[in-house]
């Protein structure tokens, strides 16, 4: 049944537009604002226009290296999170009792990571991994790998991608959950009269039943790896040197540390801009799928 | 009984009997595997988070002389310090003022915008459900300068009130989302029916329609908690000494005498109790809420 037309519905919208406009509009034009202007302090702004996009945008100049530099940075890092957590996830919820007391337990300690503060995660990573008073950094060097995520650019990808990993895997473990238990008795009843192995099991029945949660995971932690800051901030500070200074870091090191607000302007709008045509082909696809299903 | 059956029917999925692998064995092995997964996964979770813990009870001296599983001489001192300095129990009750104050302004707004989104079809009205979520989708370190100067401007800057109108902007979007997901589950028939009963609108919606949608409204006020609660840049961004919430006050543990481990770790610890206690009371409707009322 089709939804009625009724553009009285925006009276009930109204306020959640006036206030995402108030703390979102107002910012966006801020920047906007300031992307196309130069300004040498004392409050004097004279027009730049295009300015700091070209220079931004042209990977010979400084800005632009530094900014392509951060860029494949982070789009390698949410590519690595993504290739572990996902199937990482799925396995877990695959392995997550399905009834009885295990199931509170699990949910409850698998939820727990992501209630904590991301700049705790970053303190519990720290402290966890330095060598001299962690348990895994003096673990490792203990089994004669030298290992010192302050020093060593590798080291400190490892200990950050796992970070991610620690924290975020729960969240796709408990989408694909839920997209298991909603999956009928009797489709698995039907498959072992079939004779159906545990793979064709998971390709035919439990695969297609988890698309759209998993449609979902996949696009939180794009969006969430992608604008990560917190977590690195705290372990590593983007070093050693500009090892792990993602497109955030760099971001807040050049607005609210050097305060060059024409450059951090403009990479913030092409920064939102590439999240945003991300999220749209993703959201594009995902409605199209569900209103083709619903036909 | 209890033990074993849980374990049993959890391994259901994973260890269909296939015709093909007929030895007993090979289906008892089938059967540990997902408890193995399982097991290691919330080890992997839980040691860190133990390490933390345990550096908490330690003192500094003990932290610092060596390496020991569990701290030999246990003491709370950490504690009792955070407990008894206003600096850092503050830190505490401004997070939760925020934290309360952005959950109970984005559910306010976002039940009737979420109720006219699953009813009707009005102008616009994809265009505003994308421009909502591509809000979710803006790094929170694009809006740290422009906030900071619009809050300022406003006279808001240092107050609970800019941090929770600061964290609308991700939160407002996720509560219709989810809310969305929640309502359209509800049959058109029960709205339709109150109407010819003679239902005043209002009436209906806090009478009738809220208490259908109860399990969505908690975990869309859990998702607003959480997140609101785990933030640091903006937030630290925002204030600087009347409402600087814990997060921010961790970040500054450095004193003349190096970092102060124990008291980090303690703060640290803290953080995740009201996390815990929010997950326990919601934990039947997490793996649901997680994917956003859409299973």
């Amino acid at each position: 049944m089709a939804k009625p037309r009724d553009d009285r519905a925006w009276l009930l919208v109204l306020p959640v537009v006036a206030l995402v406009a108030f703390s979102a509009l107002i910012p966006v034009m801020t920047v906007v604002n300031y992307s196309v202007q130069d300004s040498f302090g004392n409050n004097e702004f004279f027009w730049n226009g295009t300015g700091w996009f070209k220079e931004l945008l042209d990977p010979s100049t400084d800005l632009g290296g530094r900014f392509f530099d951060a860029l494949w940075r982070t789009l390698l890092f949410s590519a690595l999170c993504l290739l572990i957590e996902i199937p990482l996830g799925i396995g877990v919820a695959l392995s997550m009792p399905r009834q009885g007391w295990g199931v509170s337990a699990s949910l409850v300690v698998l939820a727990l990571p992501l209630l904590i503060p991301w700049n705790v995660v970053g303190t519990i990573w720290q402290v966890f991994a330095r060598r001299d008073i962690g348990l895994l950094g003096a673990a490792v060097n203990g089994l004669g790998v030298d290992y010192n995520y302050a020093q060593d650019p590798l080291d400190a990808w490892i200990t950050v991608v796992a970070m991610d990993v620690w924290h975020w895997t729960s969240l796709v473990a408990l989408l694909c959950y839920a997209g298991l238990r909603s999956i009928p008795d009797a489709y698995y009843q039907a498959a072992r009269v079939d004779g159906a192995g545990a793979w064709a099991v998971f390709r035919a029945i439990q695969l297609p039943k988890m698309q759209r949660v998993l449609t979902i995971a996949v696009l939180l932690r794009f969006m969430d790896s992608f604008m990560i800051y917190t977590e690195p901030f705290v372990v590593t500070g983007g070093g050693p040197g500009n090892a792990t200074t993602f497109l955030s870091i760099d971001l807040v090191k050049i607005a609210l540390g050097q305060f060059d607000l024409g450059k951090a302007a403009a990479m913030s709008i092409v920064y939102n801009l590439i999240v945003l045509a991300v999220c749209w082909v993703f959201f594009a696809t995902t409605t199209r799928r569900e209103s083709e299903a619903a036909r | 009984m209890s033990a074993v059956a849980p374990s049993s029917a959890a391994a259901a999925p994973a260890a269909l009997p296939s015709a093909r692998a007929p030895a007993r064995r090979d289906a008892a092995a089938r059967a540990l595997a997902p408890r193995v997964v399982l097991g290691l996964y919330v080890m992997f979770l839980l040691v860190p988070i133990y390490w933390l813990v345990n550096m908490s009870l330690k003192t500094n001296l003990e932290i610092s002389s060596g390496m020991t599983l569990w701290p030999e001489a246990p003491t709370l001192d950490n504690y009792r310090r955070i407990f008894t300095d206003a600096s850092w129990y503050s830190g505490y009750i401004n997070s939760l003022k925020f934290v309360v104050l952005n959950t109970a302004i984005s559910l306010g707004v976002a039940l009737p915008a979420a109720y006219a989104f699953s009813r009707y079809r009005f102008l616009g009205d994809k265009h505003l459900f994308f421009w909502l979520l591509s809000n979710r989708m803006a790094p929170p370190a694009v809006f740290a300068l422009p906030f900071f100067q619009l809050y300022s401007a406003v006279g808001l800057f240092d107050t609970p009130w800019a941090v929770a109108l600061a964290h609308c902007v991700f939160n407002i979007p996720l509560a219709v989302w989810i809310l969305e997901g929640f309502m359209s589950g509800v049959p058109r028939e029960i709205d339709e029916t109150a109407a010819i009963d003679g239902w005043s609108f209002p009436a209906f919606f806090v009478r009738l329609f809220l208490p259908l949608v109860a399990g969505g409204v908690g975990v869309a006020a859990f998702f607003c908690f959480m997140f609101s609660w785990v933030e640091l840049l903006l937030a630290r961004t925002l204030t600087t000494v009347d409402a600087k919430p814990i997060t921010a006050t961790m970040t500054r543990t450095v004193s003349a005498a190096g970092m102060d481990w124990g008291l980090l770790a303690a703060a640290g610890t803290l953080t995740i109790v009201p996390g815990a206690v929010v997950i326990w009371f919601v934990r039947n409707h997490i793996a649901r809420g997680f994917a956003l009322g859409r299973v």
